[in-house]
């Protein structure tokens, strides 16, 4: 009987916690928010260090001047929609444009709500090393990557040139580009961010050629100065069937968005991450301290805060 | 035993060669009959385009259906809602626990639990661990990671419990659940990352179940060893003692079987912990999360301070657990009362001197001098070594004479002479059933459609195996005939083996650029170990009354080792080929992230993306490999336990 006994009292327990209908999954924040009596924000961040950059300086400013706890998590854009619509993270502060999940989430569902911009504009490109591009400057037109396809081999290319990709998460149209513009090109994933990053650091440190999908704004230009090669230009709706591709990527404006619910009731954590606009040079800096001189994010973002006073005294306001 | 085997070798390969030879000509037998009219059919080298089936429109419909009933069905709202709420209440009424009794309780109570169960020496060792996971700046993660893990376990336990209750009580579910346990343990965990995540959405309830699956089966397998295992004399003398069966149960067979249960909980905690990381990927939080962000920003020495406690809080709990499981530790006469009472006093002293959260002064950063180190080393080995040359052209040719081949031969290759050589490699090796899985799975790489993919990983796993294999052999027998390097050579082992993977990924592409090479070097990395292990093992358990002879005869070391040792641990060396193959491949998957390419990119391409259809077949695809390598590979007796 004892056993019984517990058995039910677990049941109800359960139940009584859980709540006896139905469960919604839109609500589900995670269990290490809020504990010990802190308000928290949960920020995803994502794989690269622009990004790092923003959760690292609204993390220091909620914490600092707002008195909040905050949670990062790790996840790719695509995923993050997906848990920022079920609550999961609250915030997430930059996105390079995906209009399938914009029109499910925050036209149809309204689960997701649009925070404005970032004030960084995004750039997706294909580049080359200056070193390489002041030798050869006929290089940085698509029309003569032919030529140097024999520069750009690799063991992983496969007698063909190297054209370095990096993370799957990525928006990318390169594979469908080397075939459209006849390129003599094998499109090489690295994976990751990090991996790509780390071949790009050895290639230059020995001023090898090579050739990557790369984007700005990023910190790794400091290092590595990296020449644009011009691609046949972007008009709108060129790359709107992704077998067909055959033009540059477009300049985009970068957006943040919010779950709808943390929008409405996240009192002055949501009205600071409204207003949070910063500019590309703010950006790279803290990127740089992060990357580069390997300052953790919170000493970076405590550096740019510092300094910068005039600029996030206004997000408060 | 061992002298009738000793004495065998001479008869042995010759009965061997026979059935072995009869196996081949049946195989040949029916490849007569069935290649030609299937080549006259689909003529095609690779797998043939009839033959496959095209899954893109049933997952992708299948996706957005799980996106758009997410909030409304019955099934969401009434089953993996409230499983999902129990798992988030759970870890989050375990994590608010120990952030109550602050860091001085948490570091008492697991040196006074470690005590208790395992004496003094590992009391101390788990009260250093603890202080040095604060001391790298790491509590708070450290205690996300371990509220994880006690809800994660605790549920492991309970399944795997029940499911080896079933196994253990009735030959027929032991029956249908082995195949089930064996498959769950071959799988890669990466590969089904993708499904729990849309259904239970990127975080923590979603890392719950997939380690869940992970973890499970060593807990059932070893439930059911251990009360199948139980002294039959016992159970009689209890019988006619007049107990019902659940009593018989409940006083004989359980009790009988506790050190197989408790080796169960040590593997299921182990294989958890290793979970922990891979399921940072999807949003677990902790100390993977803390690692998986340090790989974004290259910085492999804060990868480092997070996989240290990894690292520990994995020996620590091993160590208390085996010693728990063996009755070695001795027992200090304490009761359990007294180790509560003292946790319980220092946390409540810790928080009156308002201490309960670790103290930001007390750490210590170890990231600058590790980068700095991993600088040092990747410039000055990359190129340009005298003679040898640098570690970027030691994976060129790797990957132009070894994997460039491999893989253009084994995707040359016509496809039905794929199938019958993965047949004859398992019917040899095994018998009919396995033969006949392992062809099965083959097959079901190509109707998925990822023939080509599939060849790709393989032929990196192979090299890999080989790699590892003539490493860890060497290491191996090394370690077997000296007490001494074997002792130096442990704790480099246990590093190696529960170190995150995530970790080494950024140093290997600095030293081998991004590519196939890189992947292969860390699956090489990580499968060491439980090669070496095995192979030491097997080679010292050899029966020293055949080494005894052999020497009397007059054998040299070296005949010694070909003639009597190797042949005699033929089983340890076979099974040390199967958990190599099975752990480089898990490995080889996560090369995706490095420029691997082939199956692991298209998994994860399928989590960054969300897409169904991309990531889950080629997760099926890699299970099928895995399957097939398995069978392909496996002793007849089979004793394995993954991450053994």
């Amino acid at each position: 009987m004892r056993t019984r006994t517990s058995v039910m009292a677990a049941v109800t327990l359960l139940a009584l916690t859980t709540g006896c209908g139905a469960a919604d999954m839109t609500r589900q924040a995670s269990p290490f928010a809020n504990a010990q009596g802190a308000k928290t924000v949960t920020l995803s961040v994502q794989s690269w260090v622009g990004a790092q950059a923003n959760v690292a300086v609204a993390q220091y400013l909620l914490e600092h001047e707002l008195g909040y706890r905050v949670d990062t998590v790790q996840i790719d854009e695509v995923p993050a929609w997906d848990a920022l619509s079920q609550g999961r993270v609250d915030a997430l502060l930059e996105d390079w444009g995906h209009p399938e999940e914009e029109q499910r989430y925050v036209e149809d569902k309204k689960t997701i709500v649009g925070a404005g911009d970032l004030g960084v504009t995004g750039h997706i490109g294909w580049y080359v090393p200056t070193y390489f591009a002041e030798q050869h400057p006929d290089v940085t037109d698509w029309k003569n990557l032919n030529k140097y396809a024999d520069r750009f081999r690799t063991p992983e290319s496969g007698g063909k040139g190297q054209l370095m990709d990096g993370s799957p998460s990525y928006v990318t149209n390169d594979k469908a580009l080397v075939k459209n513009l006849d390129l003599d090109y094998q499109v090489v994933f690295a994976g990751s961010e990090a991996a790509q990053i780390t071949q790009i650091k050895q290639f230059a440190k020995e001023k090898k050629p090579f050739l990557t999908y790369w984007y700005s704004p990023q910190w790794l230009f400091k290092k590595v100065p990296m020449t644009e090669v011009k691609l046949p230009e972007y008009k709108e709706g060129c790359d709107a069937d992704p077998e067909k591709v055959a033009c540059a990527y477009p300049h985009t404006p970068l957006q943040k968005y919010l779950n709808a619910d943390f929008a409405k009731d996240g009192g002055a954590a949501a009205r600071l991450l409204k207003k949070f606009q910063w500019t590309t040079e703010d950006q790279n800096e803290v990127s740089l301290m992060i990357a580069e001189q390997k300052l953790t994010p919170e000493e970076a973002a405590k550096k740019w805060v510092d300094s910068h006073e005039s600029t996030w005294k206004t997000w408060l306001s | 035993m061992a002298t009738v085997t000793a004495s065998a070798p001479r008869t042995l390969p010759a009965a061997l060669k026979n059935r072995a030879v009869a196996k081949l000509a049946l195989l040949a037998l029916a490849a007569v009959v069935l290649v030609p009219p299937a080549v006259a059919r689909w003529a095609s080298g690779s797998w043939p385009e009839a033959l496959t089936v095209d899954l893109t429109q049933p997952l992708t419909a299948a996706s957005d259906w799980i996106i758009d009933n997410r909030d409304s069905h019955p099934l969401f709202l009434y089953f993996f809602g409230h499983l999902s709420n129990a798992v988030v209440l759970s870890v989050r009424a375990v994590y608010l626990a120990l952030l109550a009794i602050g860091w001085a309780g948490v570091t008492a109570l697991g040196a006074f639990v470690a005590w208790r169960v395992a004496g003094v020496r590992l009391a101390l060792g788990t009260a250093a661990a603890f202080l040095a996971c604060g001391l790298l700046d790491m509590w708070l993660p450290t205690m996300q990671t371990l509220a994880l893990m006690a809800v994660a376990v605790l549920a492991s336990v309970v399944v795997g419990a029940l499911l080896g209750l079933a196994a253990g009580l009735s030959d027929r579910m032991d029956r249908a659940l082995r195949p089930v346990l064996d498959t769950m343990q071959v799988l890669p965990a990466f590969a089904y990352l993708l499904p729990v995540v849309l259904v239970f959405g990127i975080g923590v309830p979603a890392a719950v179940l997939a380690t869940v699956v992970y973890a499970a089966p060593p807990m059932a397998r070893l439930t059911a060893l251990g009360l199948r295992g139980a002294d039959k004399e016992v159970l009689e003398a209890v019988e006619s003692l007049g107990a019902t069966a659940r009593q018989r149960l409940l006083t004989a067979r359980i009790p009988l079987a506790r050190k197989e249960l408790l080796l169960g909980l040590n593997q299921t905690i182990m294989m958890a912990l290793s979970m922990a990381v891979i399921a940072s990927v999807i949003g677990a939080g902790g100390l993977g999360d803390r690692v998986y962000q340090a790989l974004a920003s290259v910085d492999v020495g804060a990868a480092l301070a997070a996989g240290i406690p990894i690292v520990l809080l994995a020996v620590v709990l091993d160590r208390v657990t085996a010693a728990a499981g063996d009755g070695t530790g001795e027992r200090p006469r304490a009761g359990w009362p007294y180790v509560l009472a003292g946790a319980v006093g220092l946390a409540v002293a810790a928080r009156l001197l308002g201490r309960a959260d670790w103290p930001e002064a007390w750490t210590v950063n170890i990231a600058e001098p590790v980068n700095r180190a991993v600088d040092w080393m990747t410039a000055h080995l990359y190129s340009g070594v005298p003679v040898v040359g640098g570690t970027a052209d030691w994976a060129g040719r790797f990957t132009t004479w070894v994997l460039d081949p491999l893989r253009d031969g084994l995707q040359w290759l016509p496809w039905w002479s794929v199938l019958l050589v993965v047949a004859a490699l398992a019917w040899l090796i095994g018998t009919w059933r396995t033969a006949l899985t392992a062809v099965l799975a083959m097959a079901a790489i190509g109707v998925l459609g990822v023939w080509e993919p599939s060849l790709d990983t393989l032929s990196q796993v192979i090299a890999a195996v080989a790699v590892t294999l003539v490493l860890g052999f060497a290491t191996g027998i090394a370690a077997a005939r000296s007490e001494r390097f074997e002792r130096a050579l442990r704790p480099v082992l246990d590093v190696c083996q529960t170190m995150p993977q995530f970790v080494y990924l950024i140093p290997v592409v600095a030293l081998f650029g991004v590519g196939r090479a890189p992947a292969v070097a860390a699956a090489v990395v990580y499968a060491l170990p439980a090669v070496v292990r095995i192979t030491a093992r097997g080679l010292r358990q050899v029966d020293p009354a055949a080494l005894e002879s052999a020497r009397s005869l007059g054998a040299t070391g070296g005949q010694q080792l070909r003639q009597v040792q190797l042949p005699l641990a033929r089983a340890a060396l076979l099974l040390a080929v199967n958990q190599g193959v099975v752990l480089v491949l898990a490995v080889v998957i996560i090369g995706g992230l490095v420029g691997g390419g082939a199956l692991g990119y298209d998994v994860v391409f399928g989590l960054a993306q969300g897409d169904l259809a991309t990531g889950l077949v080629a997760g099926a695809a890699i299970v099928c490999l895995g399957l097939m390598l398995d069978r392909v590979t496996q002793p007849t007796d089979r004793r394995a336990k993954k991450g053994a």
